[in-house]
């Protein structure tokens, strides 16, 4: 017998009388109504800071900007400044300044960012790169956990993830460091209700 | 050796201050959890729904396991059995031999630990790094592990320092943390650049969708698994869930259990492979279906890995992870290793309190100093437990059954400690006296006391 079926048959074996799947009743999760100043808070806990963009034109101003000064800036935003394409040479990707992707959720409980494989372009990209910008919108905030599961589908795509704040360590005597391997700083724009972006 | 445990513990208390350090600082953590904790009012709905959803995944494991291996096959995703921690590193190896490659980076698995994956890779040739920052320090220090969270917590920054000057050039001297891990950091950046194969652990698998979850704060598991051309990934079968909408419990609990943040920085959910890579799952039993079956002990199996019982564990802060000699140590390790291996570990029941501290902070409700209780008896049923300790036990039943003795007893301790105090306060023969203070005598028993008032 395999080894796969020697494993199934023994659980198979081992297992107690089913127990009944709970039903979860979210009125008991306690809700948060001020979205926006909760995200905010949590994602400066964290480690990253928040900033609120009230024209599209200001964005892709600041990505240019940055550009014109000679950083190494990889765009993934549609409708601000130009995208660019994503090399396939890691050690050109190690060396990027900073990396603007999408975010397609926030949760206001944790300051953390839902961003899936398709807005990255490549999965390495919001890891790789010194600073990370992730750009949401006011309106796709949620309150909790609870909510961002029940909106998202977790195998939409092949890769996603939460993220919140820079990557971190405190392995040292329990010292907290800003950037470990990933980026050594993150930055949310929100842009505002009902803010147009060009296609 | 039944008493290994405590002889470890007397190593890492020779070093008392930097025992009340460990102590303390392990204590400022679990304090992090209680205030993380503190901030949700329906904390204990969380902690019951995550105990409910893991009992009824272990009633089921056998159906929701062939709905994960169904739905990962879907994903693309190659699965993976193994009986044993041998089949494990065995399908690990053969996976890099097909690949041609002889290097690999691993994030943090404690499961690899348990299965000793490093020493045989190494054996045959293969170069391990592990990448989570307190891993590649006890790695470069040929230590293992001693806190599935926060793996070099049993060091000071002057260790690393004089660590990193020798392997990584860094100054001699330099103990700032912000500099050590920015040379960590550019050291592992290159590694994971040049690495094909990356292995990382599992937090949660879900059958419903057939991926996998991983957390970390440093994004090292990201780092491999993206570079790498094959990500490995390595879980025990228990870590199944059965829904996506019970990530929403598990990840509101388990950061905040661990280290009182509100989540990890990366929660990373793996589906499918990137175009043109290869994705592997190793499902591990090594013993789970054995306790799966023992039903004392069963729900052990519903642990996530946050390590609260160790940081609130007044054995585990005083003795570090060193002292519990197994890839899991604090007490769920204790309730975990005995099933893995009964005699080598008949010690670990018996290094705590059982002050139950370890069950209320537990996020999925284990009852740990239970099950810790559960396992003295089943040691002592076995005759695994140390001469000393059996001869005492007898010989206090057999004084306790007979008052006359008793009594007799009673009044003679009282009266060497009173006239010979010499005799009880010695460390040589009196071991009670090691850690602590002799009480000062009493003139009378209870029960003289207590006939002297029935008189008057």
């Amino acid at each position: 017998m395999s080894s796969r079926n020697q494993i199934l048959e023994a659980i198979k074996n081992a297992q107690p009388a089913i127990k009944p799947l709970p039903v979860l009743d979210y009125t008991a999760v306690t809700p948060i109504k001020e979205l926006i100043s909760s995200f905010e808070q949590f994602v400066n806990a964290v480690g990253g800071r928040v900033r609120f963009v009230d024209q599209s034109a200001e964005l892709t101003l600041e990505i240019e900007n940055a550009r014109q000064e000679g950083r190494l800036i990889l765009n993934r935003l549609n409708g601000f400044s130009s995208m660019d394409e994503i090399s396939p040479d890691l050690n050109e990707l190690e060396k990027l300044d900073r990396v603007y992707v999408r975010g397609s959720l926030g949760v206001a409980e944790n300051g953390a960012i839902w961003v899936e494989e398709t807005s990255m372009g490549n999965r390495i990209l919001p890891f790789i790169a010194q600073e990370l910008v992730i750009v949401l919108r006011e309106e796709e905030l949620v309150p909790t956990m609870h909510d961002a599961y029940q909106r998202i589908r977790i195998n939409q795509e092949g890769f996603g993830v939460f993220i919140a704040g820079p990557s971190k360590t405190a392995d040292i005597e329990q010292s907290l460091v800003i950037g470990a391997h990933g980026p050594v700083a993150l930055t949310v724009l929100i842009l505002k209700s009902g803010l147009a972006v060009p296609a | 050796m039944s008493s290994r445990h405590a002889q470890l513990a007397e190593q890492f208390n020779a070093d008392e201050a930097r025992t009340n350090w460990h102590d303390q600082t392990l204590w400022w953590v679990r304090q992090k959890r209680d205030r993380a904790a503190n901030t949700l009012p329906e904390w204990e709905q969380l902690r019951q729904w995550a105990s409910d959803i893991k009992d009824h995944t272990l009633s089921n494991l056998h159906a929701y396991l062939l709905e994960f291996e169904k739905n990962a096959l879907a994903n693309g995703v190659f699965v993976h059995w193994a009986k044993d921690a041998q089949e494990h590193n065995r399908i690990i190896y053969d996976i890099l031999q097909k690949a041609g490659v002889d290097r690999i980076v691993k994030s943090k698995s404690m499961l690899t630990e348990e299965c000793h994956l490093n020493p045989y890779l190494q054996d045959k040739g293969i170069d391990v790094v592990d990448t989570d920052l307190g891993e590649r320090i006890v790695q470069f220090r040929e230590e293992a592990p001693s806190h599935i969270v926060l793996p070099a917590i049993h060091l000071k920054k002057e260790d690393v320092s004089n660590t990193f000057h020798e392997h990584l050039g860094t100054e001699k001297g330099n103990n700032d943390p912000q500099y050590l891990t920015h040379a960590a950091r550019l050291h592992l950046r290159e590694k994971f650049i040049q690495s094909d194969i990356a292995i990382t652990g599992v937090n949660f698998a879900i059958a419903e969708t057939g991926g996998i979850v991983v957390c970390t704060n440093e994004g090292n598991a990201d780092m491999g698994a993206h570079a790498a051309r094959i990500h490995i990934a390595c879980m025990g079968f228990e870590k199944i869930i059965p829904k996506a909408e019970h990530l929403g419990v598990f990840t509101r609990l388990l950061a905040r259990s661990a280290t009182g943040q509100p989540i990890t920085t990366y929660t990373s959910h793996f589906h499918r492979p990137a175009p043109g890579k290869e994705m592997h799952i190793v499902l591990v039993d090594n013993g789970r279906s054995r306790q799966l079956g023992r039903e004392d002990f069963r729900n052990s199996l519903k642990c996530i890995r946050c390590a609260a019982c160790f940081n609130t564990c007044p054995v585990y802060r005083r003795s570090g992870g060193h002292s519990y000699h197994t890839a899991v140590a604090g007490p769920i390790g204790s309730i975990l290793n005995p099933n893995l291996d009964m005699k080598a570990n008949v010690d670990l029941p018996f290094a705590s309190t059982l002050c139950g501290s370890c069950s209320n902070v537990c996020p999925v409700k284990i009852n740990i100093h239970e099950q810790l209780w559960k396992w003295r008896q089943v040691i002592s049923a076995e005759g695994l437990t140390a001469p000393s300790k059996k001869i005492g036990m007898k010989l206090m039943a057999w004084v306790l059954a007979r008052p006359g003795v008793y009594r007799f007893a009673g009044k003679t301790a009282r009266w060497v400690t009173a006239n010979l105090p010499f005799l009880v306060k010695n460390k040589t023969w009196n071991p009670w006296f090691k850690q602590r203070e002799m009480p000062e005598a009493p003139k009378q028993s209870f029960q003289e006391w207590y006939k002297k008032q029935q008189r008057s």
